[in-house]
């Protein structure tokens, strides 16, 4: 039973991290995309790419805290009397962000327009870092059982930097590929070259953080390291296949498959670090079985996820069906 | 040594508080208080909207349909906001009050978890609505509106149930400070689970219906009376005038309720120093050193009105055991904010049946100007009332935030300088709010000057131009 909810718990973080996180390197794209003027086009399409599904894919967010502190109520309080600061800061750039891109919607003067544009993409940029050192204070084994853990080395450790820096590459890397895939299907080829080209870009980079990060969890998180190279590890191979595939077929592939791809590789890399870390909820010393609670919660959970996967699951794809289908007006 | 132990017992009875205690309050309290603002927009406004719409399909009513479009705007963008500040209270519920989630995060989040459900279906539904105008035909879009709604209420239920259960707890047991049974539905549908969401639900649709009609009583004042600003006016109003009396019906159940299951609170309510009956009911007034200061005594006003007669007994704080008797200063802010919610309350009932009366005899509007300076000012008069309620229930728990269970002291973190996060907090939501208000303010003027029919970006655009008048250009 406890598994169960742990496993519907981590279902939850997946969805988050890849489509909340798309939506965060979008931001991301949004940030570097240059002067007004240049960067009009691509934030445009980012616009309107974003408008109407960000919101549902925050939800995933919720879903996770509360999933977590009803279910694993003790592994709550840990992680929040712990790492208290980024998660702190994470919220804050959550209001930066969310706000930030509402209003960008209806101002018109360039100015204000660079203002609330800033105010959302530099928090799509920090909200994943912190994100990402929470992750890594979390699968470094950082948060005691009874919380309170080191308030700065608790997430200032190589794993979370890791993890933080591994959040925003996968985020951009996920929302390039989406936005290429998102431009090819509106035939606009000179915005599918710039996006393709930061897809390549940030594929090698995060690749590259990928594989040097073998060696910081090698040195700074053993446990970690051993499930990711032993039960974790056909997960890692396939996100690895995924994000190759997706740079190998970025020129052909019909935008659905892109997409797919993105998603896989992304995906993969959290579905991971959750393999690796079963039967673990913290580290190695908060057993999934010793955080849950009580059997009737946990029931009550399942349906939620029950009904979730009937309403919400179905919902969510007709947003995304009318959404690529160009049924909802975003200009 | 028997000096010292006693000094050490007597210090393990009654500790300090710790120092996160005042932030942590403060800092739930403002965001909150912020947030509590944009609920009834994403929950009731969208109901209001979607009267416009359907109106305006019906009658082929194009101002209907133009305030329903324009409406929805607003709502994308108060959702939006509220969206991220209901975000950070999730993470304040572990930030701020670690020990309430990790021992009673077991049943108090149950209801939580069914409120996660439904706020993913209003932000599925509501981008679909929002951004389905121009190309979905009218009634298929009309009824994407209808999940909102219907989320929106379900949502409400289930975050009061939670509130609902801080204050009247069930369905738990403890052994050893630990949850080892949890009995969902009783968590659910706790003692103070009907009342309170009800209230909640009302002061929802209250909220929303007096500030739309607020906003275009006030564009009439300034000399706009056509049609676009009447039917803005009518909507929001009708349903606000609808739901006053039947919310003071369920304000008057809720008091009584409170009198027979949290005495603790009604005392507050009342400022009621001392047990005993015939306790008069004292309009305003300042509670200190126990008693209250000024305000009109009604003789035996309270007992008439929790039990029908004056000689109902009513128990005062004296009867609350010290240690946890709340301080003088928070009675005196309950019994102030139950009478400012019952004041504005009874206001807003004279509004309701003044337009009720005026469109009973003569189908319009009444004519005064004072009926549009009051529903101007009606809007501002319901979100203070709703902020009073919530500070009722709220301060009125204290000092606990589990009744019975767990002390507000015990709750908090006890971790960080939670100052710093409070400032933080506080200057941007000071910028995000005025931005806000900003954000709406430019809309209106852009509306202003775009005048009404004329509107080029009218909905459903295809449809219509497949039949006779161009589609018109984007918007």
């Amino acid at each position: 039973m406890s598994t169960f909810a742990a496993v519907v718990l981590f279902i939850g973080v997946t969805a988050y991290a890849v489509l909340g996180g798309a939506d965060y390197g979008a931001g991301f794209w949004d940030l570097t995309a240059g002067g007004a003027r240049r960067g009009r086009n691509s934030r445009h399409l980012i616009d309107q790419t974003l408008a109407p599904v960000w919101e549902a894919n925050h939800v995933w967010l919720i879903f996770c805290l509360v999933m977590l502190w009803t279910g694993f109520p003790s592994a709550f309080a840990a992680i929040m009397t712990t790492l208290y600061i980024p998660l702190g800061l994470a919220a804050l750039g959550i209001v930066v962000r969310g706000s930030g891109f509402a209003f960008r919607k209806v101002v018109v003067k360039t100015d204000q327009q660079r203002a609330t544009g800033a105010a959302f993409a530099t928090s799509s940029v920090i909200t994943p870092f912190f994100l990402g050192t929470v992750a890594g204070g979390i699968a470094s084994g950082r948060v005691p059982a009874d919380g309170h853990g080191d308030p700065v080395t608790s997430w200032v450790n190589p794993t979370s930097l890791l993890g933080g820096v591994l959040a925003v590459g996968v985020c951009a890397f996920v929302a390039a590929v989406f936005l290429t895939a998102e431009a090819r299907t509106r035939a606009d080829a000179r915005l599918e070259v710039w996006f393709r080209r930061r897809a390549q870009a940030s594929a090698v980079a995060t690749g590259a953080v990928a594989l040097a990060g073998i060696a910081i969890l090698h040195a700074d998180a053993g446990r970690l390291f051993d499930g990711l190279t032993g039960r974790g590890l056909p997960l890692v191979l396939v996100s690895a296949a995924c994000g190759l595939a997706s740079l190998a077929l970025l020129h052909r592939a019909v935008p659905r498959l892109l997409q797919a791809l993105a998603v896989g590789a992304a995906g993969t890399v959290v579905a991971g670090w959750g393999v690796a870390q079963y039967p673990y909820l913290l580290g190695t010393h908060l057993r999934i079985g010793e955080a849950a609670a009580p059997d009737a919660t946990l029931a009550s959970l399942t349906l939620v996820a029950a009904a979730a996967l009937l309403l919400v699951v179905p919902a969510m794809a007709l947003l995304f069906v009318l959404h690529q289908r160009g049924r909802l007006d975003t200009t | 040594m028997p000096g010292l132990s006693l000094v050490t017992v007597g210090a393990s009875l009654v500790p300090a508080d710790p120092a996160q205690l005042l932030p942590a309050r403060e800092q739930m309290a403002f965001t909150l208080g912020f947030h509590i603002i944009l609920v009834p927009f994403g929950v009731a406004f969208t109901f209001l909207m979607l009267i416009a719409n359907a109106r305006g399909i019906r009658r082929k009513d194009e101002t209907a349909l133009l305030l329903a479009r324009r409406w929805s705007q607003v709502a994308a963008v108060l959702f939006a906001v509220g969206a991220v500040s209901g975000t950070v209270l999730s993470f304040e519920l572990g930030l701020l009050w670690p020990r309430l989630m990790g021992t009673y995060g077991a049943a108090f989040g149950i209801p939580f978890a069914i409120e996660g459900l439904f706020f993913f279906l209003e932000a599925i539904f509501v981008a679909i609505y929002v951004f389905g105008w121009q190309r979905m035909r009218p009634w298929p879009h009309f009824w994407t509106g209808v999940p909102v709604v219907l989320s929106g209420i379900g949502g409400t239920l289930s975050v009061v149930a939670a509130n609902a259960w801080m204050n009247q707890p069930g369905g738990f047991t403890m052994r050893d400070g630990k949850i080892v049974e949890v009995r969902p539905l009783e968590v659910i549908f706790n003692g103070a689970f009907g009342f309170e969401a009800i209230h909640m639900l009302l002061a929802a649709y209250m909220v929303a219906g007096f500030v739309v009609a607020g906003v275009y009583a006030a564009g009439m004042l300034r000399g706009r009376r056509d049609r676009y600003h009447r039917l803005g006016l009518a909507i929001p109003l009708t349903v606000a005038a609808l739901v006053t009396p039947l919310q003071i019906v369920v304000g008057d159940i809720a008091a009584r309720e409170v009198y027979r299951n949290e005495p603790a609170k009604f005392a507050a309510i009342e400022a009621v120093p001392t047990t005993g009956t015939h306790v008069p009911e004292v309009l305003g007034g300042y509670y200190a050193n126990g008693k209250v200061h000024g305000g009109i005594k009604i003789p035996s006003g309270a007992s008439l009105l929790s039990g029908y007669s004056p000689s109902t007994r009513i128990q005062g704080l004296d009867a609350i055991p010290a240690e946890v008797r709340p301080p003088d200063r928070l009675v005196a802010i309950v019994h102030l904010s139950f009478d400012v919610m019952v004041g504005i309350g009874t206001a807003l009932l004279g509004l309701s049946a003044w337009y009720a009366l005026a469109w009973w005899r003569r189908r319009d509007l009444p004519r005064s100007r004072w009926f549009l300076r009051a529903t101007a000012i009606s809007g501002v008069l319901a979100v203070v009332a709703l902020e009073a309620g919530w500070v009722v229930t709220e301060v009125g728990r204290q000092p606990w935030t589990v009744v019975g269970h767990l002390l507000t002291r015990d709750a908090v973190t006890t971790s960080g300088n939670l100052w710093l996060f409070f400032a933080a907090t506080v200057a941007l939501y000071v910028a995000v709010g005025a931005t806000t208000v900003y954000v709406l303010r430019l809309l209106r003027r852009r509306w202003r000057d775009q005048g009404g029919a004329t509107e080029t970006d009218v909905p459903y655009g295809p449809s219509r131009s497949s039949q006779s008048a161009p589609a018109g250009g984007q918007g």
